[in-house]
């Protein structure tokens, strides 16, 4: 086994056990795991069927079912766009296309440079500041074309996937 | 906890709240629920916490919730002992240094934007006591009483504010039969959706046998537009709590799952903070206040599914499955989560209860109308000078909510349309600011109150487009379990696409009223029960936008004519995974 591989088996050891809530399930585990790691690999399908003795077909059927969950390794930065009603009405579509322009991409995914994930969110929450978008997870409301582009464009660059 | 410390409690509250709110130290509040987090709440106080180290000042600083005002925030708030609070309004990370120098060091009210003062000490000052502001006078906060005045990691600011009162009052003196009937008598009804009466929900549960029996709180809220529930959850969970307990006394449940959407970090973070708390203060466990009632509460979380609110699919979730509602019967009542007799109801629903114990059904029946009792607690947003989160008496009219609270449609344009009630709700025309908010006033006008969301649109915004983007929601939501909502949704959103890009056919009114027939009629839950509702209202209220796109192949507005980007859905399909799956481990 490479060093590579016992790190993430490791890992997705400690995510799993250390839920802190009294009920542990086939979800709980996979969030938890998605929380520590980014994603959900192929071993972390393993390891929640072997540690709450269910299939792997049980486990799956659940990770694939949410659309929080991914299943490859994300990028260095995550940066969401909201679409909901009240975003739209207030230009989230006009923010939502430049931001597609800009990383050079045509739906939500990856960009090539393993920069930024990017995803649609159907609801960020903060509906009284929409347009809102969200990068690593801090909320920025009011937002406009350009601005959102400044912040992205602030965005650390990366060498490597993490 | 004997229950003779229930006084101790509170005086040890007392003194704890009156040291912070007016002592030698002075207190820093900064509103930091999600839409203060949006506009910048935690950059200003990471600026406050670094500047009040570098000076090595002694000062208070607390994060504190909503209060209601969304568009003046980041809020700051400062209480110097023997002065009023001031509450400083859309506060930037230049401001910081400003409010710092002149009114902590200093005594001069600085340069920066004023929303008002609140307490009685003379005070000097350009601005408005808070209390006459339309956006605070106009609302009568129950559920969100404590919201933007309390700090919601610690739970003696709340029990100071009479918090716990209630589930004290009906452990000591109340039997739990007592408890459903005041909550029956209050007229509460469920704040999810359905408006059912909330004391009748519960009287379903006693019967059915223990000793492990549920009641699941319902913080799902993926409704675009509403923001209510987490607005309390971030503002003041331990009203929410304190009700859940309360319910699980009248209910004679054992166990409390409040439920939660996964992501929404603060007010995950600050509900399990609460629950720790409770714990520690011997508010929740084993014999609470010396009775024989014992109640657990833990948080569970969903992953991203705006059906996982509904209450069977709720259900799968916290069992940690797909999120999917049953076939019922049987009825949760009898058979809810993990087999066990269980009962759901809605974050502000319970929010209500402590407040309905401590000072009366009459109370709370005397606020509203008549089959609408209590509040509505509205999230107005859209185009809108003031959006906020407005708790009103029921019964007051969407023209004041909108006029008078939100201070009138912004960039002075005119209305044009409500969306009210989440993607499932109505929409409805620029004649409806006579329309009352109440359960059944809204019914009636073709849209649902809903969980609270009011969104506004005015003479820019076209019925089709944002027909659209509702339908594309709800298409991108379906669970997929039935198929009526599965295919329907699709059919639906295939259809309005087509007038959106004018490329509709005379039939196409025709087909998507029998696409919606059926689903209404052939659906397992609400989700697809209502999925045509939103363009059944659309098209009632909107006929020439409508027939613009159909007819004349035009839109009048021109929003149709930017580009229309809705994600794809992109869950997974398992014949997309690996092919060892397929065997079992």
């Amino acid at each position: 086994m490479t060093t590579k591989n016992k790190k993430l088996l490791d890992d997705i050891e400690e995510a799993i056990k250390s839920q802190k809530r009294p009920t542990i399930t086939v979800l709980s585990s996979l969030l938890a795991i998605q929380d520590h790691i980014g994603y959900i690999p192929d071993e972390a399908i393993t390891a929640v069927a072997t540690s709450l003795k269910t299939s792997k077909n049980a486990v799956f059927n659940v990770a694939s079912f949410y659309p929080n969950f991914r299943f490859t390794p994300p990028n260095t930065n995550s940066v969401e766009v909201c679409w909901g009603p009240t975003c739209h009405l207030l230009g989230a579509s006009k923010i939502l296309e430049n931001i597609l322009k800009i990383l050079n991409i045509e739906e939500e995914g990856d960009t090539e440079d393993g920069k930024i994930s990017f995803r649609f969110n159907t609801c960020l929450g903060a509906c009284s500041q929409g347009p809102v978008i969200s990068v690593n997870h801090e909320l920025f409301g009011n937002m406009t074309s350009s601005e959102a582009t400044a912040l992205i464009n602030k965005l650390p660059n990366s060498k490597t996937k993490h | 906890m004997p229950q003779s410390n229930y006084q101790d409690l509170q005086n040890k509250s007392k003194k704890h709240w009156e040291e912070l709110t007016n002592g030698a130290v002075p207190l820093i509040r900064i509103g930091s629920a999600m839409c203060g987090h949006a506009s910048g709440a935690f950059r200003i106080s990471n600026k406050f916490k670094s500047l009040i180290n570098d000076k090595s000042l002694e000062v208070n600083l607390n994060h504190v919730g909503c209060l209601g005002l969304c568009y003046a925030e980041p809020i700051v708030e400062v209480k110097k002992e023997n002065h009023p609070r001031v509450f400083f309004r859309n506060v930037s990370e230049d401001d910081v240094e400003e409010i710092i120098t002149s009114y902590i060091i200093g005594d001069t009210i600085p340069d920066v934007g004023i929303l008002g003062f609140l307490g009685n000490e003379d005070i000097n000052l350009p601005a408005p006591s808070l209390d006459q502001i339309p956006g605070i006078s106009l609302q009568k906060r129950i559920a969100l009483r404590n919201a933007g005045h309390i700090d919601p990691s610690d739970v003696l600011q709340y029990i100071a504010n009479d918090g716990y009162s209630g589930l004290h009052k009906a452990l000591t003196s109340m039997e739990p039969s007592d408890v459903i009937d005041e909550v029956k008598n209050s007229g509460l009804r469920g704040r999810g959706g359905a408006a059912f009466s909330t004391g009748l929900k519960w009287s379903f549960m006693v019967n059915s046998p223990g000793p492990t029996k549920y009641i699941l709180c319902n913080c799902e809220e993926g409704d675009p537009g509403a923001y209510n529930d987490k607005g309390i959850l971030e503002s003041d969970p331990y009203t929410l709590i304190e009700g859940l307990t309360i319910a699980g006394y009248a209910t004679g449940a054992s166990n409390g799952i409040v439920f939660i959407r996964h992501g929404h970090d603060g007010p995950i973070d600050r509900t399990e903070q609460a629950i720790s708390q409770a714990y520690e203060y011997g508010l929740l466990g084993k014999n609470i206040f010396g009775s024989d009632f014992s109640f657990d509460i833990e948080v569970s979380l969903t992953g991203e599914s705006y059906v996982a609110g509904e209450e069977t699919a709720l259900m799968e979730a916290v069992e940690g499955k797909r999120s999917m509602p049953r076939y019922r019967p049987p009825f949760p009542a009898a058979y809810g989560v993990w087999g066990k007799p269980s009962t759901i109801n809605n974050v502000k629903s319970l929010s209500y209860a402590p407040e309905i114990i401590s000072k009366g059904s009459k109370w709370f029946s005397k606020i509203g109308v008549e089959k609408s009792t209590g509040t509505a607690i509205v999230c107005l947003s859209g185009e809108i000078n003031n959006p906020g989160l407005y708790e009103v008496p029921m019964g007051m009219t969407l023209g004041q909510v909108i006029d008078d609270l939100g201070g009138g449609i912004s960039k002075n344009r005119t209305l044009k349309l409500l969306q009210t009630g989440g993607p499932l709700g109505g929409v409805l025309g620029p004649d409806s600011k006579d329309i009352h908010i109440d359960f059944d006033e809204m019914r009636a006008a073709g849209a649902i109150f809903g969980s609270g969301g009011i969104i506004v649109g005015s003479e820019t915004v076209c019925a089709v487009d944002l027909t659209r983007v509702l339908v594309a929601f709800c298409q991108f939501e379906s669970c997929g379990k039935c198929f009526p909502c599965r295919l329907g949704m699709e059919h639906l959103l295939e259809v309005i696409e087509r007038i959106a890009n004018f490329e509709s056919e005379p039939s196409d009114i025709e087909l998507m009223s029998s696409v919606g027939k059926t689903m209404e009629s052939g659906s397992l839950c609400g989700h697809g029960q209502l999925g045509f509702g939103p363009i059944r209202s659309a098209m009632s209220h909107f006929k020439d936008d409508f027939e613009a796109h159909l007819i004349d192949k035009t839109c009048p507005t021109g929003s149709c004519l930017n580009s229309k980007i809705t994600p794809k859905n992109t869950r997974p399909y398992a014949t997309d995974y690996v092919p060892e799956l397929v065997k079992e481990t």
